[in-house]
């Protein structure tokens, strides 16, 4: 009744090819996205901020990143862990040895690293496929830890090879009071470390994310997601209509490994403040590819809902079973029975929609179409 | 219409229950955040260890009504030694309460390392007992972290005496080979600069075997470090799942047990009892004996079990990770009886005022006795410069049934391990831009003493 596109008419090429052509979907995001900036950090809590917000965020866009490969180019990796760890290593260095850098640089700079990385990383793509590529790019999930773990200079010789972020500000030292910009100082404001306000830390990561994620958007809906696209549906097609699959290939590798070593430094820099290899290990990487699939191959938004689901529910049950169980269960069965109804969740969502959370949401809008009158 | 009827009822049950909440908190209480670990690979330590922490609480609340008239309470938060989700419960606890978390106990390296930032900057102290970073016993850069009981890297000098021991005395490490097989994480890594040290200073030769996390696949490595590389003595740096495989591995490669010495997340019961026969005779740290033949011990069982209000199952009361529980325990509460006694009892206290207790703590071995602990654990004095506190390492050996001490306590060797901290937490210091306390600081604190 409310979600009715009757009366909307495009009459130039830009309506046309507008990211939400019904007007109702535009009003809904935009109020979403000024909910996003205005009110978690009116809250003020640190809690919704930091650990809720800011790591969904943070894995969200690393899950898009997957996407972006997996789900758009259709090439399976599993060395996700370890593109966020080269961004998330090389934007410490670079934050660390080059204080003037703005930390913004030192985050696209650790993405610039890891898409580098990538397309070494995706060269085997254009020799094998499927699940054997998977275990190609496994090689690097664990050559690349393995670098961090055992190369001094990259955590600057921790003795626990832990990389622990430096605080820098939103534009770099040179903005700073007495420094040659020094007049940008009230505007420059402290990202990283331990001073640095939540509020901060979350605004950063929140306007970050949703340029990359417009961007993703975009990509998608040019030729280079066209054939992205067709290189997933057959590349031999694909080829002979003049796609050359090295380069859009490579480019997917090294677009999302961009966006998973922004998610890296992301995760280092205003999420938790600090990294080791650990947090980069194969766990996550298997991680991220079960926020694609639960979230929804192919869709940006699936990825966002895929890291809410792996993310946030395990929190959710786990609050929810500590507040309802207090007292009248032990607490080994409220730690096992997190595990037991995230476990099930999983294979109820997926027997019910295999096409993941994108999908369900899709069907929901058809049907809120036609709704009250289904037909 | 069901739905409904269960919606309303559960409204209703909630005004009901809440003014009876409210009224509770008027008492006086102290809060503690346990970020336990029930689940995942490392389920056996973490249970354990949080047990005892929550049995001491309760034996003080039921005994004594808490601590100078305060009731200690406690919320738990399941971390699954997952260091995303420590962050998270930490978050999600450290403002419950009166005053706040008093004091954070992690059980996990990697939690700690993720929160020693975070913790400096809410002011909340974090007790590393025996975990953690091992720097951080220089108190002057770090005044909010406290690896109390004895560091890694204590501990580590400890073991070489005792391989020193055994060999006939510590020249005879000359042209010995050891091999450090260690969990491939924070806490691993963490003893490789101090072996390093030390095989220069003794003129032994060490070798690193990393073990990828959770343990489980150590074929390869075994083969390797037994076959090719013939060790004499193998340190086992492990933790969870990976000490039973080790040991299992080390029969089937035909490597003896006692030649293995673990460090002390290596040598409770739950390490050695899947691994069987394999770790009959097989060696580990520890900084206080298994059993529960204490005075405090019999008295929780007796009041907190007997009672029904037990935290673990009875079986596991005085077993290696529950009786280290109980020691953070009491140092906990000891450091929370100091701080009363300077701010004044029947209040809570808030984190800065417990962080002045765990700073100036003393508990000397007649006040073990009197807490009915002797020889469950050594005195500890913790001041500004040392925030380790001093202890001293016993070793036991596992014979098939039960973990027997072998040696008396052996000192640690600060020569060699006091330098290396104040370099690396200066390193830290100069790194982090931390101006290091020095004199009488704004915590009330003396600095000036160093010893």
């Amino acid at each position: 009744m409310l979600y009715r596109e009757a009366g909307q008419f495009k009459t130039t090429y830009a309506a046309d090819q507008a990211i939400f052509p019904i007007l109702q979907d535009r009003w809904v995001f935009w109020g979403f996205l000024i909910i996003a900036f205005v009110v978690p950090p009116l809250t003020g809590s640190q809690y919704v901020m930091g650990p809720i917000l800011t790591q969904l965020l943070v894995f969200g866009l690393a899950a898009l990143g997957l996407n972006l490969l997996t789900g758009y180019a259709g090439q399976i990796s599993l060395g996700t862990g370890g593109f966020m760890a080269v961004g998330a290593y090389a934007c410490y260095n670079f934050a660390l040895r080059v204080p003037e850098l703005p930390l913004v640089v030192d985050i696209m700079l650790g993405g610039v690293c890891a898409a580098l990385v990538g397309i070494v990383f995706g060269l085997p793509s254009l020799r094998i496929k499927g699940f054997y590529l998977a275990v190609a790019t496994l090689a690097a999930q664990f050559f690349l830890t393995w670098i961090f773990d055992h190369v001094g200079w990259f955590t600057n010789y921790d003795p626990a090879g832990v990389a622990s972020a430096p605080s820098r500000t939103l534009l770099g030292s040179w903005a700073e009071e007495g420094g040659p910009l020094g007049f940008l100082a009230p505007i420059n404001v402290l990202v990283s470390g331990p001073r640095a306000t939540p509020e901060t830390k979350y605004l950063v990561t929140l306007a970050i994310i949703v340029v990359l994620a417009l961007l993703a958007k975009n990509m998608v809906r040019s030729s280079t997601g066209r054939a992205w696209m067709a290189i997933r549906d057959m590349d031999i097609a694909a080829e002979i209509i003049g796609i050359w699959p090295l380069r859009t290939k490579l480019l997917a590798f090294a677009v999302s490994s961009f966006y998973c070593g922004v998610a890296g430094a992301l995760y280092v820099f205003t999420y938790v403040g600090n990294a080791d290899t650990e947090a980069f290990d194969l766990a996550r990487s298997f991680q991220i590819l079960f926020m694609v699939i639960i979230g929804g191959l192919g869709s940006i938004l699936g990825s966002f809902l895929g890291a809410a689901f792996i993310v946030l529910l395990p929190v959710v049950l786990n609050i929810t079973a500590a507040t309802l169980g207090e007292g009248t269960l032990s607490s080994d069965t409220l730690s096992n029975l997190e595990l037991i109804i995230f476990g099930g969740a999983i294979i109820f969502f997926l027997i019910v929609e295999p096409n993941g959370f994108a999908r369900l949401w899709q069907i929901g809008k058809e049907k809120l179409r036609l709704w009250p009158f289904p037909h | 219409m069901r739905v409904r009827k269960l919606l309303l009822s559960l409204v209703a049950s909630a005004c009901v229950l809440s003014p009876i909440t409210v009224t509770q908190a008027a008492e006086a209480e102290q809060f503690f955040p346990m970020l336990v670990y029930r689940t995942g690979p490392y389920a056996a330590g973490g249970s354990g260890f949080f047990g005892g922490i929550e049995d001491y609480y309760t034996l003080l609340n039921l005994r004594d009504g808490g601590i100078g008239d305060v009731k200690l309470t406690y919320e738990e938060c399941e971390t699954a030694y997952n260091s995303d989700r420590g962050v998270e419960c930490y978050e999600r606890l450290k403002s419950k309460g009166p005053t706040g978390a008093t004091v954070v106990q992690p059980l996990s390296t990697g939690i700690t390392y993720r929160l020693i930032e975070r913790a400096t900057a809410d002011k909340i102290p974090v007790m590393s007992m025996g975990y953690g970073r091992t720097d951080a016993s220089d108190g002057r850069v770090f005044p909010w972290i406290f690896p109390i009981v004895t560091n890694y890297w204590s501990q580590n000098t400890a073991k070489i005496k005792y391989i020193g021991m055994k060999e006939g005395g510590m020249d005879k490490l000359k042209g010995k080979k050891i091999a450090n097989l260690y969990h491939e994480s924070s806490y691993g890594k963490e003893t490789i600069p101090v072996l390093d040290n030390q095989a220069e200073k003794y003129g032994f030769e060490v070798k690193h075997y990393p073990v990828p996390h959770p343990g489980l696949d150590q074929k390869a490595t075994w083969l390797q470090m037994a076959r090719q590389y013939k060790p004499d003595w193998v340190i086992l740096r492990g933790w969870g799942v990976m000490n039973p495989t080790a040991l299992k591995e080390a029969q089937r490669v035909g490597f003896p047990a006692k030649k293995i010495v673990g460090v002390w997340w290596s040598g409770a019961e739950e390490d050695v009892i899947p691994a069987g026969k394999a770790a009959v005779g097989y060696v580990a740290a520890g900084f206080h004996p298994s059993g529960a033949d204490f005075p405090v011990i019999q008295e929780i069982l007796d009041k907190v079990h007997g009672a029904g209000k037990g935290n673990i199952s009875p079986q596991r009361v005085g077993t290696i990770y529950y009786n280290r529980g109980l020691i953070a325990g009491i140092i906990t509460a000891e450091a929370m009886r100091t701080a009363q006694k300077k701010f004044g009892t029947g209040k809570s206290i808030t984190g800065e005022q417990m962080r002045w207790g765990m700073e100036n703590l003393n508990i000397s071995a007649a006040r073990i006795k009197e807490l009915g602990a002797e020889s469950l654990m050594s005195p500890v004095k913790v001041s500004c410069f040392d925030h380790e506190g001093g202890g001293a390492v016993k070793f036991q050996e596992w014979d098939g049934k039960k973990w027997n001490v072998i040696t008396d306590w052996i000192p640690t060797d600060q020569g060699i391990v006091r330098p290396m901290v104040e370099t690396s937490a200066a390193n830290y210091a100069k790194e982090k831009d931390i101006k290091m306390r020095s004199g009488k600081d704004s915590y009330g604190s003396d600095c000036t003493v160093t010893s």
